[in-house]
This record gives C-alpha cells, structure tokens and sequence, in this order.
C-alpha cells in the first residue's frame, strides 16, 4: 500500500520535472530572443525614429514612412478582410449544416490560413503586380487582406458555434426571421470574441514581410499614394538589418522592437477584451 | 385512451407521429388540450413529452431531419399544413426553455425585441408594454430601476422571469413551457409555479416537467408519455390519485422511471 503511494507520488514528481524542464527550454529562447530585441533596439530608438525618413546609409534618418506605411497597409488590409471573414464565418456557422459547399469552404479556409506567407505574396505579385507592372501599397494591403480573411473567418465561426443553440431557439420562438437572430442575437453574442480574432489578425499582419516583399516592396521616400512602392516596417527591417551599414542596422533592430511593442499591445488587448465578457453560459 | 371530457380545446392532435430521421419519437398521439388551462407533460427521458411540446410552435424545423405528420389543429386550422405562417404561429405560440436564454441586450430590449417584430408601437406604448409584461411575469419591482443592464446580470431566477415576460410581451395565446423550473433553486421554482398559476387565467399553458410534485402542484390535466406513445391523459387529480392505467400507477408511485 505504501510502495504503490510512493511510486505514484514518483512518478507524479518525474512527470512534472519534465513539464517544468521543458517549460524553461522553451522560455529560455523566448527570454533570450526578447533580450537581444530589447538591448540592441533600445539604442535605435530616438525620436528621430518617429519622425523622419527612412535615410540612405551613411546620414541620420527615422522610420516615419515605414510606420506610416505600415499603419495604413494593415488598416486597408484589416477594413477588406474584416467583413468577408465575418460573413464568410457566419455562413460557415449559421447557415453551413447542410450540404457540400460548407464544409469544403471550411476546408479550404483550412488550407488558407496554414498557407506560407510567401505564397500569398507570390499569388498576388502574379495577378495584380504584374498585370498593373509595378509594386504598389494596394497590392500589399491585398495580400495582408488575404491572410486576415482566413484567421477572421476561422474566429467568427469558432464563436458564433460557442453560442448556445438555446439561445437561437428562443429567438425563433419569438418567430424572428433567421437574418434577425443572426444580427441581433447570436453576432452580438459574440461580439468580444470576434473583436479578439481581429486584433489578432491585426497583430499577424503587422509582422508580415514575406506577402509584401513581392507586393508594396518598399519606398525610401514618403509616400501617400497606394498605387506607388509603400514603405513598411518589416520589408524596412529586412533591408537594413541584411545591409553592411551600421546606421541601417541600428534602425532595424529599433524598427524590429517597435513592431514586437504592437503586436504585443495588440495581444494584451485582444485578452482584456475577450476577459472583460466572457459568454456566460 | 382520452379519457377527460374537454369542452373547450384550444389545441387538437390527431395522429401525431415525429420522426427524428429514421427513429419514431412519438407515435399516434391524439389528444386535445383545454384552453386558459395548465396541461402537464410528465414521464421519464426519452418519452417524447419536450419532442411533443416543439411541435406546437414547429420548433423543430431549425433542424433539418426532424419531421412530423399528421394534424395540430390550433383555433381550428392545422398548423402542421406548410402553408401555415410561421412567424404568425410563434406569436401565437410563445415558448419558454429549460435554461433562461436572456439574450445579450438590456432587460428592455429582451422585451421589445419580440413585440417589434409584430407590431410598430411608440416608444410610449413600448414602454407602457415592458411595463405589463414585467409585472405579468412578477418581476417589475425587481427590475424597474434597471431596464438599461444586460439581461445576463440578472441571477437565474429573474432571468427565467425575464424570459417568460418576453414570451408573453408579444400576446400570445398559448404558453409553452420546456421544464421551465429545472435549472433553477426551488425559491425561484416557488416563483415560476405561482407564476403559472396566475398566467393560466389569460393563456393556455403547456408544461414539461420531470418534476412530478411540480405537475401535481401547478397543473389542471396530466398527459403520461412513454415511449413515444400517449399512455394516459387526464385530470391531475386523477391521473395522481386513480390512474386507469397500471404504467402510469407504476411511474407516478415511483415503482418505475
């Protein structure tokens, strides 16, 4: 009786050694990559980052049209996506109990939201770069659009399914047509957690290169025309931190804290946001 | 098998069958059920009494394989006929679930939301209605103050009551209750059970309950369901005292179920 408690008090012990050696494996690099981020990008950052120019090696510059860029890339890309990925979703949730096209879709919406980045960057450079004939922040904003579509999508549906099926029957009680039970019951419902699937997708894209490497490509110069090159934060730090040049190199690390700094912001938000109403049933 | 004399139906079934896909949830059920009355469907789980209840507003319809035949005559027309308005039928027919469904709006708009969808009242008129349906459901006093807060904010027992009130808002004439009491501490039961007992003056009431003291203490006629099948129907006091039939003595007596 006592051998058997022992043993399992054992391997209860062994057990959770693993866990916790592994959970510090796993920190130690996240530690250490955050580290490194912080120390060589807290001497970039200056004021000066905020507001001037991306500069040509050698003088003093900033990030302000990459941020810039960057800003209004993810905002377009998150205004196309948003709504196709909401009502795509609630399809997929509402109205995708019968039939094929459901579940293929979902399937398919699978597929998207695993996809290498750089494939969507590769499909949209195919059709619209080369068909206009140059780079454009348009096209950026249309590949960061098509990867927040799926995760959208994904979140919407995943949401509107937490809602109780109780709740849709007791609209319809009331005789609400399905269009009004979707709109006023069951979205609302989810409001929070779709808003939480949004930011995140937000915070997804606002790291991305590799889409708008063969898309927005980058701009040295301000520029606030969308159908011209678009300077960006990561194609910027791409650039520099690969360049020979000191400066350049400073910036990328200060530029590479910054968009850490968002998507990190993003990320509190997103989980004060879904904590502050969790569904209740 | 109908064995109480009912001189006023509001509802009439005649050969009832449902089959959720291949299996047969209820099977030939006739039976008629008496106006501004509380009729009472008890047996154990699986017997077909919430199936039946979802017939009498067609809320199975949501779900793609669930189907009944045969005739539910309401007021004289069968609403089971497909050319039978849907919305018009669940005004008619209000319903009130197992788990209070407040949905996410205020206790004010739990309210109008279904009267909107019936009638284009002003917000005076709209108010006045909250008003009435609040008190009918014995819950203005706890509530009045704060029509604006989440209906989710109030506790499981109000929240039934929001729910009953937001069925009745819209005027209809028949209640349907799925074990409105089951989720609840039986102080709020104490509630809803004198709830029902002073709706049933304006609305004919028809509850599923698990809870056989509940039927016994809150309904007038008791339908026993098994299996699918109407074994007995009848005066409460009857069906709880003499039952003609030994499968309702053996569950009511506790000897089965």
């Amino acid at each position: 009786m006592i051998s058997l408690y022992a043993r399992r008090r054992l391997i209860n012990n062994l057990n959770l050694t693993i866990a916790l050696l592994s959970m510090v494996f796993g920190l130690f690099w996240l530690v250490w990559i955050l580290w490194t981020l912080v120390a060589q990008g807290f001497q970039g950052l200056s004021l000066a980052m905020l507001t001037q120019m991306t500069p040509p090696p050698g003088s003093n510059g900033g990030l302000l049209n990459a941020i810039a860029g960057s800003f209004v890339m993810t905002m377009i890309a998150a205004l196309i996506g948003t709504p196709i990925g909401i009502l795509a979703g609630t399809y997929l949730a509402e109205f995708g109990q019968r039939g094929w096209l459901a579940p293929t879709t979902r399937f398919v919406n699978d597929i998207l939201l695993s996809a290498p980045s750089i494939v969507i960057g590769l499909f949209v450079y195919e059709i619209y770069v080369v068909s206009v004939g140059h780079f454009s922040g348009w096209a950026g904003s249309l590949a960061l659009a098509l990867i927040v579509i799926p995760v959208v999508v994904r979140t919407t549906e995943n949401m509107l399914r937490l809602v109780p099926n109780s709740l849709r029957e007791a609209a319809a009680a009331l005789g609400a047509p399905q269009w009004k039970i979707i709109v006023l019951v069951t979205l609302r419902a989810s409001t929070t957690g779709i808003l939480t699937g949004i930011l995140l997708a937000v915070a997804r894209i606002s790291g991305e290169t590799a889409p708008l490497l063969f898309t927005a490509l980058n701009n040295q110069f301000w520029s606030s025309n969308m159908n011209q090159p678009m300077a960006n934060l990561p194609v910027v730090i791409f650039q520099f931190a690969m360049s020979p040049y000191e400066d350049w190199q400073r910036l990328a690390w200060a530029g590479a804290l910054l968009i850490t700094f968002m998507v990190l912001t993003l990320n509190i938000l997103a989980r004060i946001f879904f904590r502050q109403k969790a569904p209740s049933h | 098998m109908n064995e109480a004399v009912i001189t006023n139906p509001k509802i009439i079934l005649k050969d009832l069958n449902f089959h959720y896909g291949d299996y047969q949830a209820l099977k030939s059920v006739n039976l008629s059920i008496p106006e501004k009355k509380v009729t009472a469907f008890i047996g154990p789980s699986g017997c077909g009494k919430s199936t039946l209840l979802r017939t009498f507003n067609r809320m199975y319809e949501l779900y793609p394989k669930q189907k009944a035949t045969g005739e539910i005559i309401l007021d004289g027309e069968n609403i089971l006929d497909a050319q039978q308005d849907l919305n018009r039928l669940r005004a008619k027919v209000g319903m009130v679930f197992q788990k209070p469904t407040p949905f996410p709006m205020s206790i004010y708009d739990n309210i109008t939301f279904g009267v909107k969808l019936y009638e284009n009242l002003s917000k005076r008129e709209m108010t006045d209605r909250v008003e009435w349906a609040l008190r009918k459901a014995a819950l203005w006093d706890e509530v009045k103050d704060k029509l604006k807060q989440n209906g989710n904010s109030l506790s499981g027992g109000q929240q039934q009551r929001l729910c009953i009130a937001r069925a009745i808002a819209v005027k209809p004439e028949v209640v349907l209750l799925d074990e409105p009491a089951s989720a609840l501490d039986p102080i709020s039961t104490a509630h809803i059970e004198e709830l029902i007992h002073e709706l049933k003056k304006d609305y004919t009431i028809i509850i599923v309950t698990h809870n056989m003291q509940q039927a016994a203490r809150v309904s007038d006629y008791t339908a026993y369901m098994y299996l699918g099948e109407l074994i007995e129907f009848g005066n409460t006091d009857m069906i709880f005292t003499t039952p003609k039939k030994t499968a309702t003595e053996d569950y009511i007596t506790g000897k089965f179920g």
